[in-house]
């Protein structure tokens, strides 16, 4: 259980920064009001995490890679609040494109890296 | 410096939400991920709160608590795999559950957390 808890401080920690970093830049980037930033880490770390599934790794890998790092380098809560802000200050349709994208995509990303 | 704030809330949200999952296992016997479901629901509804009160908040403590332990503590990745794991299972109805009741919940509940951020932002300013 320690080793256990460990791996979910550290891959939390990294997972957290890297995210913030990840989305910044892309945000900076593309300079758009849709939350592309959010999207790109939640796909990807989707992705990841198929990918990570269909690798069979040992149960400690998984609880420091899958559980710790991609758990916490994607999020549901800023994602659900960018909807929610899109919502109430932009476009509605753009909210509900952002939910459906990130839903299907999210699904997609993952059954990718699992089969690759 | 705020790299650090940030990693500490996330180390705080990653091993929260750990340790949710080890007491739900402990009781809840089905396929359905109720432990990521209860906190991306109870994560939407938090981060919603702050995001009501954040112009009352130092830069500092939104990014160390909204981006990083809420953050953290809630999961994308997560979602998109036990969906696919129930799809692989052929739990379908469950998938689809899964899906929409996270969706809508974690909206209500972001709403939730808003509205209930702007009333005392209300209530505040009548004092």
């Amino acid at each position: 259980m320690m080793i256990q808890l460990v791996s979910i401080a550290l891959g939390g920690f990294c997972g957290a920064i890297i995210r913030y970093m990840a989305t910044s830049f892309i945000q900076n980037k593309f300079n758009s009001q849709f939350p592309i930033g959010t999207l790109s880490v939640n796909l990807l770390g989707s992705f990841l995490l198929g990918a990570l599934l269909s690798l069979d790794v040992s149960k400690n890998i998984y609880v420091l890679l899958g559980i710790g790092f991609l758990g916490s380098f994607t999020t549901f809560s800023t994602f659900v609040v960018e909807v929610m802000q899109q919502w109430l200050t932009r476009n509605k349709l753009i909210a509900a494109i952002y939910l459906a994208v990130t839903y299907i995509g999210g699904l997609l990303c993952a059954v990718l890296g699992y089969m690759l | 410096m705020t790299y650090l704030y940030i990693g500490i809330g996330g180390m705080i949200g990653a091993l929260l939400r750990f340790l949710i999952s080890q007491v739900v296992v402990q009781i809840w016997d089905s396929p359905f991920p109720l432990a990521t479901f209860i906190v991306n629901i109870v994560g939407a509804f938090f981060l919603g709160l702050l995001t009501a009160i954040s112009h009352r908040l130092k830069e500092k403590l939104r990014l160390a608590v909204g981006t990083g332990a809420i953050g953290s503590f809630t999961t994308l990745s997560a979602l998109s795999g036990e969906t696919m794991l129930l799809i692989d299972h052929a739990l379908y109805i469950s998938a689809v559950f899964y899906m929409v009741a996270s969706a809508l919940g974690g909206l209500l509940a972001a709403f939730g957390g808003y509205n209930l951020g702007n009333k005392r932002n209300e209530g505040n300013a009548v004092q």
